[in-house]
């Protein structure tokens, strides 16, 4: 069974956040990059079938050089290749721009399952996997927490709760899976899988190479448009209410309440 | 190529060094920030989450963190890869004992099994010995555990009681004693123990928990470290097969001071791990601590104590990988036959014996002011056991005890490094002869200095380096041989070298990401350094004044009380603004900032 990966890398989600000057972007300056943890469950979950399976795992990512540290780490973990779509034109790309540079590298693979995460941790905007699955023309099975795989390795049977219930879903192959926490634990990458994977293959791509016009990619051709972001707003202070007895403070609460707060 | 000059031992004191000849974090590579990341998931995930469970001593969940542990490759770092490990560089090792700081008794359990429980086996094992335990011992399937120090035998090591007698059918030693303070004990298959052949040959053995006659006592109660376990190991008739000596007889010596010399550079490394960890904690606790309606980190003197912890932490993560770059360097030259002879092992250890030491001291101290200042910081919940930080100050205090004592330690430095100079393997006394000659003539006040970031730090780094080696000349011409029963100068001559080596290392470190990624990149670890020496200079113009005023009288001492004036002359920065900015970038990213 041949799985490809999409993998994001997105700001560690214990860095703290600050917006850039043109109030449409975050500072980069202090960030510690990760995998974005849908993305690595996906990781998780094509090493255990390819375990059971056997096939070759494919990770692939897109952005700055810096992403390689990322796939690398996948690497690590198990998976057998890596590829990077990297150029400059691809600056500021929306999801639909990154699933159209994504679906370029995936027609030239083969594979029988491809794992996104549901979402990425940094934008929430959950549209690159179903988007991906759309140009591929398969079938696109969304917020899955437990996979299972027909033992002739042709269709899988998947889960996703939904309102507390689950709904089993079976898929024939080629699918495209959005990973939901709760799918699995990701593994650590160990010692002896990081010096392997200093030597795995991780290729580079251009949208040159990928044939594809960079007019379609980067900032100039999203669809979407940041207007504006702005930190959540800071928790007020909390109120002591004054008073020198008991009753006092409950009447100057309840007033509180009334007139400031306003919930009667 | 320049940034694989193989340094000399204590060569420091007497050599101007470049940036790029020193390894510094920044010089990571791709596979060591993965190691990094390893080694700190583990500790998070697995061992953070159960250290209720493992300060109760639990032997089973010890036994299975270890196979954990072992099944990433953490414990088989130093480990050859014929023998089950990975043979990785001494970054590698440090990076993992950096990455167990935070990681409470099991770091102990850790530090002691693939510190000195295995690498007596990696070093000055034979080819048959490493076979079977090695795997093992990397695996986390059997623990290891090191057996030196007796009731008798502390600091003093080579007075060991421990006797060892060959039996009349040749095949074993009958080894009988009692070692104490065994980390491990409780839990370990393998001890490295040292007994003296016929009461006289000091000689290390490999003994199995299993052997005849081997037995541990009862669990000693500890000040910290409660998860460790900590027994006197009885020998009573004990039965070690004779393949079971380790190196040679009647060279237990060459293994058990050079295996204390990795491992002290290994504890500073941990701590190094503790000390970020203080940092990152005390500063998340003070931006949530509200007094007077504000956060505390908001206090002048909290961000004081914020910012002298990170310096320290920066100086000493600069040192510990300043250390181990020196290591890799110097084995990478070494061949196949090389590696495995121990002769070549202990030669090569023994070099760097005066940074083991150095690296060992800065690592505890720097670790105990943090711990310290922790508990400070969280005021009446830092003393309460409800906050990790109670915990960080009991562990931290035997670091300053263990692997020798930070007293036996400080003697070391000078002594080695003087001990060098007569046997003419380190140049110290031309070099001393050299300033004394220079103080004549020189003059502070012409010192033109460049216009550069750190000139003022280089300088006085050089300058100390001068007060090092004016003190020691001093003290050396003085006392002679009787030097060594100095024990208050050669402290005072210690502290002035290793805060030498620590301010070194940090600026070298920052003169390096200056290099390489300009300016602003360095901008906190420029002001960390400047307040650094702004601290230091004082005092080692004091401790020399003080050995000065002890081994001088008269007009002698006038003149070389004037010539330490004349190279510690320095006009002070102001400091307070600098750790200001340091303790406000801490408070801002609400970590360890460098």
């Amino acid at each position: 069974m041949n799985i490809v990966v999409c993998l994001k890398q997105v700001p560690d989600t214990e860095t703290q956040i600050k917006i850039g000057p043109d109030n449409k972007s975050i500072v980069t300056d202090d960030i510690k990059w990760v995998i974005n943890p849908y993305d690595e469950f996906g990781v998780e979950e094509a090493l255990q079938l390819k375990e059971k399976f056997g096939g070759e795992v494919t990770v692939v990512g897109m952005g700055p050089k810096r992403v390689t540290e990322s796939i690398r780490t996948a690497l690590a973990m198990g998976a057998d290749k890596g590829i990077l779509i990297t150029d400059d034109a691809l600056e500021g790309s929306d999801s639909l721009a990154t699933a159209k540079a994504l679906a370029a590298v995936l027609k030239d693979l083969e594979y029988d399952l491809i794992f996104t995460g549901q979402r990425g941790v940094d934008d929430d905007m959950g549209v690159v996997g179903p988007a991906l699955a759309e140009l591929l023309g398969i079938p696109n099975l969304s917020l899955i927490v437990k996979v299972e795989a027909a033992e002739d390795g042709k269709s899988v049977k998947v889960n996703r709760p939904v309102e507390g219930e689950t709904l089993v879903i079976e898929s024939s192959l080629p699918a495209l899976i959005t990973a939901q926490k709760g799918l699995n634990e990701p593994r650590y990458a160990s010692l002896p899988g990081i010096m392997k994977a200093k030597k795995k293959p991780l290729e580079e791509k251009t949208l040159g190479d990928l044939g594809l016009d960079a007019a379609q990619f980067g900032e100039g051709a999203r669809k979407l448009k940041i207007l504006e972001m702005t930190p959540p707003p800071e928790r007020a202070a909390g109120k002591i209410v004054e008073g020198e007895t008991p009753q006092e403070k409950a009447a100057e609460l309840a007033k509180l309440l009334h007139e400031e707060a306003k919930v009667f | 190529m320049a940034e694989n000059k193989i340094f000399a031992g204590g060569e420091f004191l007497i050599t101007d060094i470049a940036p790029e000849e020193v390894f510094t974090p920044e010089d990571f590579t791709d596979e060591h920030k993965m190691i990094l990341e390893t080694a700190k998931d583990f500790v998070e995930k697995e061992i953070v989450p159960n250290i209720d469970d493992l300060e109760e001593k639990n032997p089973e969940l010890v036994g299975s963190l270890l196979a954990k542990a072992g099944e990433l490759g953490l414990l088989g770092t130093d480990v050859p890869e014929e023998f089950g490990g990975l043979g990785l560089d001494k970054v590698s090792t440090t990076i993992v004992a950096e990455g167990m700081g935070p990681a409470a008794s099991f770091g102990v359990v850790y530090g002691a099994h693939t510190g000195i429980g295995s690498l007596p086996i990696v070093y000055f094992g034979n080819e048959e010995q490493k076979a079977k335990y090695l795997p093992k011992l990397a695996s986390g399937e059997w623990c290891g555990a090191y057996c030196l120090t007796e009731p008798g035998a502390g600091t003093d090591a080579l007075n060991a009681k421990t006797k060892a007698v060959l039996s009349d059918d040749g095949k074993h030693y009958i080894l009988n004693g009692e070692k104490m303070f065994i980390t491990n004990a409780g839990w370990a298959d393998t001890f490295i123990v040292y007994a003296k052949v016929d009461g006289e040959q000091f000689t290390g053995f490999i003994v199995e928990k299993d052997f005849p006659g081997v037995s541990t006592g009862k669990e000693e109660k500890k000040m910290g470290m409660h998860g460790s376990s900590t027994r006197p190991v009885i020998l009573e008739d004990a039965q070690v097969p004779v393949e079971n000596v380790l190196f040679e007889v009647g060279k237990g010596h060459k293994i058990a001071f050079n295996i204390l010399n990795i491992g002290r550079w290994k504890l500073g490394a941990s701590a190094v791990g503790g000390c970020k960890a203080c940092v990152t904690e005390a500063v998340k606790y003070a931006n949530g601590r509200l007094q007077f309606k504000v956060p505390i980190s908001s206090f002048g003197m909290i961000k004081t104590k914020l910012a002298d912890m990170a310096i320290k932490t920066y100086m000493s993560d600069s040192m510990m990988y300043r250390l181990a770059g020196m290591f890799d360097n110097k084995l990478a030259v070494l061949d196949v036959a090389a590696k495995k002879s121990g002769e070549e092992n202990a030669k090569t250890i023994e070099e760097y014996a005066p940074e083991c030491s150095i690296t060992k001291v800065y690592g505890s101290e720097a670790l105990d002011y943090c711990v310290d200042e922790y508990v400070q910081i969280l005021g009446g919940y830092g003393f309460c056991a409800e906050y990790p930080a109670e915990r960080y100050y009991r562990d931290s205090r035997i670091n300053r005890i263990w692997e020798g004592t930070n007293e036996i330690n400080r003697m070391l430095v000078p002594g080695t490094m003087m001990r060098r100079a007569l046997q003419g393997r380190l140049n110290l006394l031309p070099a001393a002869q050299a300033i004394s000659k220079e103080l004549m003539t020189y003059s502070p006040l012409s010192v033109q200095l460049p216009d550069t970031p750190l000139a003022l730090q280089e300088h006085m780094v050089k300058m100390s380096k001068k007060i090092a080696l004016m003190v020691a000349g001093v003290a050396a011409q003085k006392f002679g041989q009787n030097l060594a029963k100095e024990q208050e100068v050669l402290a005072k001559v210690a502290e002035i070298v290793i805060e030498i080596f620590a301010m070194e290392s940090g600026l070298l470190r920052t003169l390096k990401i200056i290099e390489k990624e300009g300016e602003e990149k360095a901008k906190y670890q420029i002001k960390a350094v400047k307040a650094y020496v702004n601290d230091m200079v004082p005092q080692m113009e004091n401790w020399a004044k003080e050995v000065i005023a002890y081994v001088e009288e008269g007009d002698m001492l006038r003149t070389q009380l004037a010539g330490i004036k004349k190279l510690a002359r320095y006009q002070p920065i102001d400091a307070i603004t600098l750790k200001r900015e340091i303790a406000d970038r801490i408070i801002e990213l609400e970590s360890y900032p460098f």
